[in-house]
């Protein structure tokens, strides 16, 4: 893998955790209005997943979306200030944590019922297909998502129809306090994907480099005309599910093992390994994505609230 | 729980903790009583999304303590299921938008199968759902009461009081019909890290033995001359907010809150409007084809000549539910906005 996409790929999940910490820290001081669903720990499937893709490419996101927004180059400015609801954020202060994307980025505002992306991502891919455009979707879903109707309802209509369309499943092994493994009737939730028809994969959702090539290689099936996939990434939050969230529910000894794969420690040390960086090189990068973090503090506060005039306006089109 | 001792007398509870006990008394006393939802027994977990089945697992199992996937079509569909067959489940919806995917199995199966079946089949469940908007935006924060007033077979309880809470949801789970069992975020007084900010938190009186409030049966929640003010859920207390600044106008409200919109008790408020000859509805749904309207279509359907001044309806407007602060607070019905329209009506 070449240098120049080990250090894009490094500086996003950093970016990503560190927006995030950020984020948490004024969440906690009271400045960010309503919850948080943070993405710490899941960093390396959401950029081993858009490293693979373009403006062009559409990714469908969830009530976790913070990373895959910010992986899909949603700007950290308009995303802070959606945070602090003003009128520049990437939703106009409308959306709000739940919701946030930015379609000049491919990345469509998120959706926080879960599944309920799932099919509306299957209708892009046809209209990408119908449109004979040449770019895929992406849909990013929990591992409880696979439970909605809408997840069977999405995935089978896009295998019928043969689309541009790579489901990518975020296996944390939890949605909210429920552990998956106790709400499948299947071993692997993979084998879910059998009955519909669909080729599925699963990759080690720690290491952005495997994620990465994975989608690589689905990205080209699905040029040469093969597609839909289904793709789990098995991964781990290191965070409660959302804000008041102490994970009870969970093993420390769990907890502990899963934090030993940090995507990102791993990728630094990959990076220091192969002489790429050192860690006085890895030291400037924190430095420079905290001072573009406080720049997108500082743009937020100083951005004006939405307008109410505005509200009205936006119901129909 | 210690409270099961001394039956006879009263405690000063929450509404998530009045909720709570409710369940585990019907749970103790009938064996038909069991719960279903996502994330409500996991050990460890969170009890549903606002720490109402919190424990009960611990008591009752995991089999009268039902966790389930994330599937709300899948358990509104069992709880009519099993209700159809001798059951009498509570289910749960995390968070009351997320009705709206299991809404053909509310609507066209439990609404009417009774109807469908020439009255041969009863569907005695109750589905738990919390609503009222938080900051979380459009997909977590709606009010849907409206929705489920406009369906035939369906009953809707919007207990606002602790005491209530207790005496509605004993009735719901024992009446014969699916309930729609609206709570309000804001008015749960969850405690700790559940906490909601700007909750109201009604804490009252609860007594530790059974009884029930029956359905149809509003409360006037504090007695005036003047004007009518209709609300329910949250509204009651901006309602009554606005009461006390409008007592400083010298005008006399009489705030009423209908525990129940499906039925309603029609008979108390139109008692209430023939004195005052005035009406204002506080709502948080939004206005068009809401309760509020319907309302005031039965208000003048039925008494019409009692009226000194048009119905008003204050309630959400027809929009979507904003995530921003100063948005949602334009949104949700404010006191100010009551006392405004009020002093209009003089
Ligand atoms: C239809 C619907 N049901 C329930 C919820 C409440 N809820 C939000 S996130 C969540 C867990 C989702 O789990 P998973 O899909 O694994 O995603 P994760 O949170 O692990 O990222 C639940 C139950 C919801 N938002 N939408
Ligand atoms: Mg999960």
């Amino acid at each position: 893998m070449n240098k120049k996409l080990l250090l894009s790929m490094h500086r996003k999940m950093l970016t990503i955790r560190l927006f995030e910490e950020k984020l948490n820290s004024l969440f906690l001081q009271g400045q960010i209005p309503g919850t948080l669903h943070l993405y710490n720990g899941q960093e390396a499937c959401a950029v081993g997943v858009c490293e693979n893709l373009s403006d062009k490419d559409w990714i469908l996101s969830t009530h976790r979306p913070h990373g895959h927004a910010i992986a899909k180059g949603v700007s950290l400015q308009s995303m802070m200030a959606e945070l602090f609801a003003k009128e520049t954020g990437c939703c106009g202060g409308f959306g709000g944590s739940m919701h946030v994307g930015d379609i000049n980025k491919g990345s469509v505002p998120a959706i926080a019922i879960v599944g309920g992306n799932i099919p509306i991502a299957t209708g892009v891919a046809l209209s990408f297909k119908m449109q004979k455009r040449k770019n895929v979707v992406c849909c990013f879903l929990g591992d409880g998502a696979i439970n909605e109707g809408a997840f069977h309802e999405g995935v089978n209509m896009a295998s019928i129809w043969g689309l541009p369309l790579i489901f990518v499943c975020e296996n944390n092994l939890y949605g909210a306090s429920t552990r998956i493994e106790n709400m499948i009737g299947v071993e692997k939730l993979t084998d879910r994907l059998k009955g519909y028809g669909v080729k599925s994969f699963s990759v080690d959702g720690m290491d952005v480099t495997k994620v990465y090539t994975m989608i690589n290689n689905l990205i080209k099936k699905i040029k040469s005309g093969q597609g839909p996939f289904f793709l789990e990434c098995k991964t781990y939050r290191f965070v409660g599910h959302s804000r008041s969230d102490t994970n009870k529910y969970r093993q420390k000894s769990e907890e502990i093992f899963w934090k030993k794969k940090d995507p990102i420690i791993r990728i630094e040390k990959k990076l220091v390994k192969e002489k790429i960086l050192d860690t006085l090189s890895i030291d400037k990068i924190y430095e420079e994505i905290k001072h573009e973090l406080n720049q997108a503090v500082k743009f937020a506060k100083s951005s004006p609230h939405p307008k109410i005039l505005n509200m009205k306006k936006y119901v129909y089109a | 729980m210690s409270m099961r001792n001394n039956k006879n007398s009263t405690q000063k509870m929450t509404i998530a903790e009045s909720l709570r006990l409710t369940i585990q008394q019907e749970m103790e006393r009938d064996k038909k009583v069991f719960c279903i939802g996502e994330d409500i027994g996991i050990k460890g977990g969170f009890g549903g999304a606002f720490t109402v089945t919190l424990g009960l697992s611990e008591q009752f199992g995991h089999e009268r303590i039902l966790d389930t996937p994330i599937s709300e079509t899948g358990i509104a569909g069992v709880a009519i299921g099993a209700a159809l067959s001798g059951m009498r489940p509570i289910a749960d919806v995390q968070y009351s938008d997320f009705l709206f995917c299991a809404m053909d199995q509310l609507v066209n199966q439990a609404a009417k199968l009774r109807f469908m079946s020439g009255g041969k089949l009863k569907v005695p469940m109750v589905m738990r759902a919390p609503g009222g908007a938080t900051t979380r935006g459009s997909q977590h924060s709606q009010s849907l009461e409206s929705y489920f007033l406009h369906v035939p077979g369906l009953k809707v309880v919007c207990p606002s009081t602790a005491y209530d809470a207790k005496g509605l949801l004993t009735s719901a789970i024992r009446d014969d019909s699916p309930v729609l069992f609206f709570e309000h975020k804001l008015l749960y007084g969850s405690k700790g890290n559940r906490a909601e900010k700007g909750s109201i938190s009604p804490v009252g009186e609860v007594p530790l033995y059974d009884y029930t409030i029956p359905f149809g049966k509003a409360k006037i929640r504090k007695k005036g001359k003047d004007v009518t003010i209709l609300g329910k859920l949250r509204s009651v207390y901006t309602a009554l907010e606005a009461s006390k600044t409008l007592d400083q106008h010298k005008i006399s409200c009489e705030v009423i809150d209908p525990r129940t919109i499906v039925p309603f008790d029609s008979k108390l408020l139109f008692n209430s409007v023939k004195k005052t000859g005035r009406l204002v509805i506080v709502d948080e749904c939004t206005k068009t084809g809401g309760w509020a309207g319907e309302i005031s279509a039965l208000v003048q359907e039925n008494i019409f000549k009692y009226l000194k001044k048009p119905v008003v309806r204050v309630t959400a407007p027809d929009t979507p539910v904003p995530f921003a602060p100063k948005l949602e607070n334009f949104f949700i019905p404010q006191a100010k906005d009551v006392v405004k329209e009020v002093l209009k009506l003089f």
